[in-house]
């Protein structure tokens, strides 16, 4: 399996202004003070720019809201919501093999809050006749919130009349589903009007996507079910918008986690590595590369009989499995 | 867990010797809880304090909310290390007033 991220962050996308594009540039100049840029060959500048500016001012964590992709090996696309990152997805796509193909997507959709569903209009292959995309989901009505989402005076162009098949596949949690060679499982999470989390097997290798789910154990056992939903995990992808804090005060109820108890969960369940996901909008590179720092001191404070990998998504990371 | 009492004045100075974690946050919570009645003033004192988890904080928490709906004070002092670095990453200092030494935490609550 490979895991490649096309939106990383929550609750909404927030490009980059110029703003903060200049301060990179500038942190970058300020980096290389002292180097001989002129004599430096090209080879040598991608190394300076991966090995010795932080991600923070060589990258970005990104902008889209949350869809995660899930190449199978198989025939068909796998993709994990539908937000704003679906539609570079699309592009990407279009952009490798051409309008003309015909392909079947299957789209696990965590709920439909707005985040996860914003980048469905704007997906190039919903207008393709001969395309067959499947959304699954344990949500009743999800094809009601499509509609409406592609509604007069909200949008110009009806659901309805979308070029692709679109299926909506109801899945019962808890039960296991083998979709284009992929096991698969839900779990219902805590968040406002529920969402779910997915479990996906293949090969031996295993991957869960868990995001927009607030976890408000007051003390952590092995009876917490996330803990056998996580359970060995090779990769597990969590809501980690807030920081603990946040998240049992002011923002007590409002369905998501912190970085905290996502090291915790996974450290109980013995998953091998974190990607901590949904981003705080109101982070920028520097916070989420700080908070990314601080996990992962909390991730070696916390004794483990297993070490655990912590990373933060960002729009174009891969992980194979 | 052991849980060192003592009052100074009105204030109940509470110390915690070990862990506050899965095992022994409930008893924390249940100890920082029965004290902070009406008007209470409460130091939790953490130099004994090697590591608190989610767990032990979320029992801070709720220790906060109820001195705030009780009128009453609550403080932390003598944070070792490890806890200054967890207090640092889920932002707790945001949520109860830490001082470095029970001294100055006394003299803030009176």
């Amino acid at each position: 399996m490979l895991i490649r991220f096309w939106g990383s962050r929550g609750s909404i996308p927030t490009p980059l202004g110029y703003r903060a594009v200049r301060a990179k540039v500038r942190e970058a100049l300020m980096a290389a003070r002292g180097l001989k840029l002129d004599s430096l060959s090209p080879e040598a500048i991608d190394a300076f720019i991966a090995n010795e500016l932080p991600f923070s001012v060589s990258g970005t964590y990104g902008g889209n809201s949350s869809c995660v992709e899930i190449e199978t090996g198989g025939d068909e696309y796998v993709l994990c919501d539908v937000g704003s990152g679906v539609r570079e997805f699309g592009n990407a796509l279009i952009a490798k093999h051409g309008p003309a193909k015909k392909s079947r997507f299957n789209v696990f959709l965590s709920h439909t809050h707005w985040d996860h569903i914003m980048g469905f209009p704007f997906f190039t292959p919903s207008y393709i006749p001969g395309n067959v995309i499947r959304i699954h989901g344990c949500h009743k009505g999800m094809r009601d919130v499509f509609i409406r989402q592609q509604s007069d005076p909200c949008f110009p162009i009806d659901f309805r009349k979308l070029g692709a098949t679109i299926e909506f596949v109801e899945l019962e949690p808890g039960r296991t589903y083998e979709i284009d060679g992929l096991s698969v499982k839900a779990i219902r999470q805590n968040h406002p009007s529920d969402s779910y989390g997915f479990r996906f097997s293949k090969n031996g290798k295993s991957m869960v996507y868990s995001t927009d789910s607030e976890h408000k154990f007051d003390v952590l056992t092995e009876s917490y079910p996330f803990v056998e939903f996580f359970r060995d995990a090779d990769l597990l992808i969590f809501d980690a918008q807030y920081s603990l804090a946040d998240q049992i005060s002011v923002k007590e109820d409002w369905g998501h986690s912190s970085n905290m108890v996502a090291v915790e969960l996974a450290q109980l369940a013995r998953v091998k590595h974190l990607v901590m996901y949904h981003h705080e909008p109101v982070f920028d590179d520097r916070m989420i590369e700080k908070v990314l720092g601080e996990t992962r001191r909390y991730a070696e404070i916390n004794e483990s009989p297993q070490k655990l990998i912590v990373s933060s998504a960002y729009d174009g990371l891969e992980i194979v499995l | 867990m052991e849980i060192g009492e003592r009052r100074d004045g009105n204030i109940l100075v509470l110390r915690p010797v070990g862990r506050i974690d899965n095992d022994t946050s409930p008893d924390f919570q249940s100890r920082l809880l029965s004290g902070l009645t009406a008007g209470a003033a409460v130091l939790v004192d953490f130099s004994a304090v090697e590591y608190i988890s989610s767990a032990g904080l979320r029992a801070l928490m709720m220790g906060s909310k109820q001195s705030k709906a009780a009128n009453g004070k609550l403080a932390v002092a003598s944070l070792g290390p490890v806890v200054k670095e967890i207090f640092e990453i889920s932002r707790f200092a945001m949520v109860v007033q830490v001082f470095d030494t029970p001294a100055d935490a006394l003299a803030a609550l009176r």
